[in-house]
């Protein structure tokens, strides 16, 4: 009697390990995962803020001093000022740091906000191509120099977005008399987007922008564009800081936060805004200098 | 002899021992078919068939192509629903309501008393002896341990000479050790009756007679074996009884000498003589 | 072409320097989106899989929804994600906004329903090919489920790496629900995003050569894993 003989094979290996080694990986990585959020406990606010002050370098500069001299981080979330107001309305912040007076007034008055309070200014200038088609460069007077660019019809870049530099942009329009919506999609370009995107756009088109000094200077991609009108009054830019109102947003960092407005507003605060520097120049100066 | 791995050998094979997973167990067999059809898309495909399953002889069904032999193994074993017609199994004619399997024990335990090998062997991606020990961890109760279920997955595998190959990945093995493995896999789980459907049809004649000899085997450890083939040999050498099909009808039951030697009808006769092709 | 040869150069100083700051940002862009990948997957597979086998009313349509989903805009997806965690919004409680975990978050939603469709057409091409043996057995379909994902866990694995590049690769969930803050919640593509609208595009463009490596890299290890488990198993 014979059985059926057995086929050739290998050894048996080893099954446990090989089997498990995927699951133990993921099952490490949320492990370790779970590890960063435990790690940063020092005490922090939430700070929204403008793209244009975010990329102009103001706050990598400056927030380290608050830190080191607080033991308060501050977080800060760079959008767009229709956007930061949003946040800070949404109770989504501690602190709202922008640069539009209009909005930052209806703010508080809607009880949102307290304590508003100036910190710096710095300044828009009216940027364009080299070749200046719409021959604009050099005026004193930027309400002429945009009707200069609406005769001309030259390719205008509007960031379109309800930002602080836009609703800038919007009432030199209507200082200057004249409607560009009327030419959207024309030589009016509406964006919707950051200042950077805008003059990513303005660089590659050649076309006429407005924009905040300090991200100018900081920009990298200028390609053809050059600063064409500057020094009007009206380019005046001014910051105002206020409190997240925590009567209607119980959970927000009061204390941390007025902790931050009152260095921000103080000798500490006021002598690093001045100290800061973009390519050697000052872009940021103190209300009454 | 060469040194292949399916070696013709003599299979005279005492029924294996076994372990018992259950205490009492409740017979299913007989099974009782009474006029079951079966219609798909429009078309009746089986029609009236009645007939019975009874413990002990090996159950042969035969037919050309289409004849609905892989149907009908289908239905008896439930994978298929009748559209009319009964069947039952523990003998019962059923509640006359189609479908309805009969007697105690529930739909779950039929079917857990029955195993089914199918022409292409369908095995998961894990290794050989895995593959056993899945099915056997199917039917696990309270009582039986893990380890239980592993000896009596090396046992099958070293019954149908696997042994060697229990942990290599069940689907690099050659088509002749996959159907083996399936055997396996069923035998392992000490079923009361075993389908097949043309469980040789895509082997060479080495592994064909290897499957064979392991189907023996199962039906010497007093599983019910019920198979259809189109080899007119494999089936003069394994039948005991015959159930002879032509477009879906059943035209012969009859034990295999009596069919093979001596058919009433005339497509059976034809279907000897290789001169019925559908 | 003279910034794509600036970006070369700075994605290869930044890949040999190992600056502390990309180190940083690396870190948080794996963690958030190989967290987020694990997440759906154990959700998104038993759901595929249970949606390719199990009949009900309304299945086709919810098949329908959920190849639709696959194509959800991360910033869309941002935009629900921050109205749910904000503070004026239901979750607000959890204070999960622009934290890595609300980061997480997002990008699960982003990425469930792509392993989830994807699994639902794998277990479905295997339920076609296992049924009649799998019913034989006696696998239930929930017993069914469970296996079939595991028989096809080459397919689904690459589901799932279909997953975590998705994740890896958006920017307008995480921009939005993390808010971009500096060592706390800036991945990759949110630095990408940055430096482009600072318009220093070299070093836009060479941040994002070093994602693609990552990319590779997370990739290579993935098949490298899956070559050696095979090995293994013989």
């Amino acid at each position: 009697m014979t059985v059926i003989p057995p086929s050739r094979g290998m050894r048996p290996r080893g099954l446990w390990p090989s089997r498990l080694l995927p699951w133990l990986l993921a099952l490490g990585l949320l492990a370790s995962s779970g590890g960063g959020a435990l790690a940063a406990k020092r005490p922090f606010i939430t700070l929204a803020s403008t793209t244009s002050t975010e990329n102009s370098g103001l706050f990598a500069a400056i927030l380290p001093r608050f830190t080191a001299e607080t033991g308060i981080d501050v977080r800060v979330v760079a959008v767009g000022t229709g956007q930061a107001i949003r946040l800070a309305r949404n109770g989504d912040a501690d602190v709202l740091l922008v640069h539009h007076r209009a909005s930052e007034d209806r703010f508080v008055a809607e009880g949102l906000g307290v304590g508003r309070r100036d910190v710096m200014y710095n300044d828009f200038v009216l940027v364009g191509p080299g070749d200046d088609p719409a021959g604009i460069a050099g005026l004193a007077d930027v309400g002429e120099a945009l009707g200069g660019v609406a005769r001309a019809r030259a390719p205008f870049v509007s960031r379109g977005d309800d930002s602080g530099t836009h609703k800038k942009e919007m009432a030199l329009w209507r200082a200057a008399k004249v409607d560009p919506k009327a030419a959207s999609g024309d030589w009016y370009r509406e964006v919707g987007a950051g200042m950077g995107a805008a003059l990513n756009i303005s660089a590659s088109m050649g076309a006429y922008v407005l924009a905040d000094r300090a991200t100018w200077i900081a920009f990298k991609n200028k390609r053809v564009l050059r600063v064409l009108v500057e020094g009007d009054l009206r380019l005046f830019n001014p910051y105002g800081v206020i409190l997240v109102n925590p009567q209607r947003h119980p959970h927000v960092k009061a204390k941390e936060g007025q902790a931050f407005i009152a260095w921000l507003t103080g000798p500490s605060g006021r002598a690093a805004i001045s100290a800061f520097r973009l390519e050697g120049r000052q872009v940021f100066f103190l209300p009454g200098s | 002899m060469g040194e292949e791995r399916n070696d013709m050998v003599e299979t005279a094979l005492e029924p294996a021992p076994t372990f018992r997973l259950e205490e009492a167990r409740h017979a299913i067999l007989p099974l009782v078919l009474r006029g079951v059809c079966f219609e798909a898309d429009g078309q009746r495909l089986i029609d009236g068939l009645s007939f019975q399953l009874r413990a002990g002889p090996r159950t042969m069904v035969l037919g050309p192509n289409g004849s609905g032999k892989s149907l009908t193994l289908r239905l008896c074993h439930g994978l298929l629903d009748p559209s009319a017609g009964t069947l039952g199994w523990h003998g019962s004619e059923g509640e006359g309501v189609p479908g309805d399997q009969g007697g105690n024990g529930g739909a779950a335990q039929v079917r857990a008393r029955q195993a089914m090998v199918f022409q292409r062997p369908v095995l998961l991606r894990r290794s050989v002896l895995d593959n056993v020990t899945y099915a056997l961890s199917l039917r696990r109760n309270a009582k039986v341990s893990r380890e239980m279920i592993r000896i009596r997955a090396q046992q099958a595998l070293e019954r149908t000479g696997l042994a060697e190959l229990a942990h290599r990945q069940a689907r690099v093995l050659s088509g002749g050790e996959q159907q083996r493995l399936a055997l396996a896999r069923a035998w392992a789980t000490e079923p009361e009756v075993l389908f097949l459907d043309e469980p040789t049809a895509n082997l060479d004649p080495a592994a064909s007679r290897a499957v064979e000899g392991i189907i023996a085997a199962i039906h010497a450890g007093g599983t019910k074996i019920v198979m259809t083939t189109h080899d007119l040999g494999q089936a003069r050498r394994m039948a005991d009884e015959v159930l002879f099909m032509h477009r879906g009808r059943l035209l012969e039951a009859a034990p295999a000498d009596s069919f093979f030697n001596a058919p009433h009808s005339p497509e059976a006769r034809a279907f000897l003589a290789g001169e019925l092709l559908w | 072409m003279n910034e794509i040869l600036a970006a070369f150069w700075h994605a290869l100083g930044l890949l040999a320097g190992g600056d502390p700051e990309l180190l940083e940002i690396v870190g948080l862009t794996l963690r958030v989106s190989l967290t987020a990948v694990a997440l759906a997957a154990a959700l998104a597979l038993p759901l595929g899989g249970a949606l390719a086998l199990f009949r009900f009313p309304g299945r086709g349509a919810l098949v329908v929804l959920l190849n639709a989903l696959m194509g959800l805009p991360p910033v869309v997806v941002g935009l629900g994600v921050y109205l749910l965690l904000s503070r004026s919004g239901p979750l607000g409680g959890l204070g999960l906004l622009f934290t890595p975990t609300g980061m997480i978050v997002a990008q699960v939603v982003l990425v469930l329903p792509i392993v989830a469709a994807l699994a639902r057409q794998v277990v479905e091409d295997l339920w076609v090919e296992y049924e009649e043996q799998l019913r034989s057995l006696g696998a239930g379909p929930g017993r069914a489920l469970w296996t079939l994902l595991w028989d096809g866990r080459h397919s689904l694995f690459t589901a799932v790496l279909a997953g975590f590049g998705r994740a890896s690769a958006e920017v307008g969930a995480v921009l939005i629900v993390g808010g971009n803050i500096a060592h706390v919640t800036r991945v990759m593509t949110t630095a990408i995003a940055l430096e482009t609208s600072r318009g220093d595009l070299a070093l836009a463009l060479g941040l994002g050569m070093v994602l693609v490596t990552l990319s590779v890299a997370v990739n290579g290890a993935a098949f490298f894993l899956r070559d050696w488990s095979r090995l293994r198993h013989g």
